[in-house]
């Protein structure tokens, strides 16, 4: 292993730890609300949840993203580079 | 954990777990890791048909922001993955319909497991090819011989590109002076058609093609080929859910440990060597394979 990679993974343990926490909140609550109505979806109204499939998938891709990029931002992973 | 749409009962702890192996891929590699997180979800007991549309789903969600950060670097041809889709979307409506011919026969699992195995045996065979050349070139290089190492391809792709075939096409931005429309249109159309069938961005198909066959180069075809896992993977997302292939729930939670795998895998790109995590990732594939192999001897998903 290259110097400073051991810093480079004690920021990135951080940054797992406080991403785990959010993203554990985050998929109960949308498994909560979202998870019934999703079903319904899929058994009455089959377009809306194509749709829909996309969308939140999409939505969550760049959301995650987003706050990964945040993260990596706070913590100063790039900057132990 | 229940999932009421595809009758699953999944530790959603796995999912992540495998949503996170398959982002650390995907940010050392680039590539989607379909061939892995296909054969953990038949492995977690989703039945066949479920796994091709799911794996779908969750392939969207992580080119998308992958294909913008490709597209902010300059290495996205919108020309070729335009005229790539005229392939692609066919490709992808014949697989799922394929899919959904086998589901009412009521045989998914065996002959898309059978295609899967021999896709798994072939990027592992492929990736041990290629560690096992790129480590031939370091002996000659280090032994002072050189050799150009494209020889046989850069044949293969001139004549490809000499093809009698009109309309010709010209894509300056992938360094292509003259190519038959129906070339392109032929390799989406077989990307198309594996992802339609196997789910996942067919990557492990379309990319070495866009390379080796096409002449494209590398940093375009990577950044063309996650446009072109947009479109595919999202018309296939689409179709398959109208078709109810797509536990969106089961997409979703795996994509969470995508997400934070891909910035590993990226960070992981500066301080290990590509050549011994290649050599890491062969048998990985052999796993999927033995697992899907373990299902189907069973005579369904594996719980």
């Amino acid at each position: 292993m290259k110097p400073g990679i051991k810093a480079v993974f004690k920021s990135f343990s951080v940054e797992f730890l406080i991403y785990s926490v959010l993203v554990v909140s985050y998929f109960l609550l949308v498994l909560h609300f979202l998870g019934p109505w999703l079903n319904h979806l899929f058994q009455q109204e089959r377009k809306t949840y194509a749709a829909m499939a996309v969308l939140l998938i999409i939505a969550q891709g760049i959301l995650l993203e987003q706050l990964t990029r945040l993260l990596v931002r706070v913590i100063g992973i790039n900057k132990q580079h | 954990m229940d999932f009421p749409i595809s009758h699953a009962h999944i530790n959603p702890v796995y999912l992540i777990l495998t949503g996170f192996f398959v982002g650390v891929m995907g940010g050392f590699f680039g590539v989607g890791g379909s061939f892995l997180a296909g054969p953990a979800l038949f492995g977690f007991g989703v039945p066949m048909n479920f796994v091709v549309g799911t794996d779908l789903a969750h392939i969207v969600g992580k080119s998308v922001v992958a294909a913008r950060k490709h597209h902010s670097l300059g290495n996205v041809d919108f020309k070729l993955g335009l005229l790539m889709v005229l392939g692609t979307i066919p490709g992808v409506e014949l697989g799922a319909q394929i899919i959904e011919r086998l589901k009412r026969v009521g045989n998914v699992d065996v002959p898309v497991g059978i295609a899967f195995m021999v896709i798994l045996l072939s990027v592992s065979g492929f990736m041990a090819w290629e560690t096992w050349k790129t480590s031939a070139r370091r002996i000659r290089k280090t032994q002072g011989k050189k050799r150009s190492e494209n020889n046989a391809f850069a044949k293969v792709h001139r004549r490809i590109q000499k093809l009698p075939l009109p309309p010709y096409i010209k894509l300056p931005q992938s360094n292509i002076g003259q190519i038959s429309l129906w070339v392109i249109v032929g390799v989406a159309f077989i990307g198309g058609l594996c992802s339609g069938f196997l789910g996942g961005g067919a990557g492990y198909i379309r990319m070495p093609a866009m390379i080796y066959l096409l002449g494209i180069p590398t940093h375009v075809a990577v950044g063309t080929d996650l446009f072109e896992i947009i479109i595919s993977a999202g018309y296939g997302t689409v179709s398959h859910a109208l078709k109810g292939n797509v536990d969106i729930l089961i997409a979703l939670v795996m994509h969470t440990g995508a997400a934070i795998g891909a910035q590993l895998g990226t960070v992981l790109t500066q301080y290990i060597s590509p050549v011994r995590l290649r050599m890491a990732f062969i048998p990985l594939p052999l796993i999927g394979c033995v697992i899907i192999l373990c299902g189907l001897l069973k005579g369904g998903p594996v719980k």
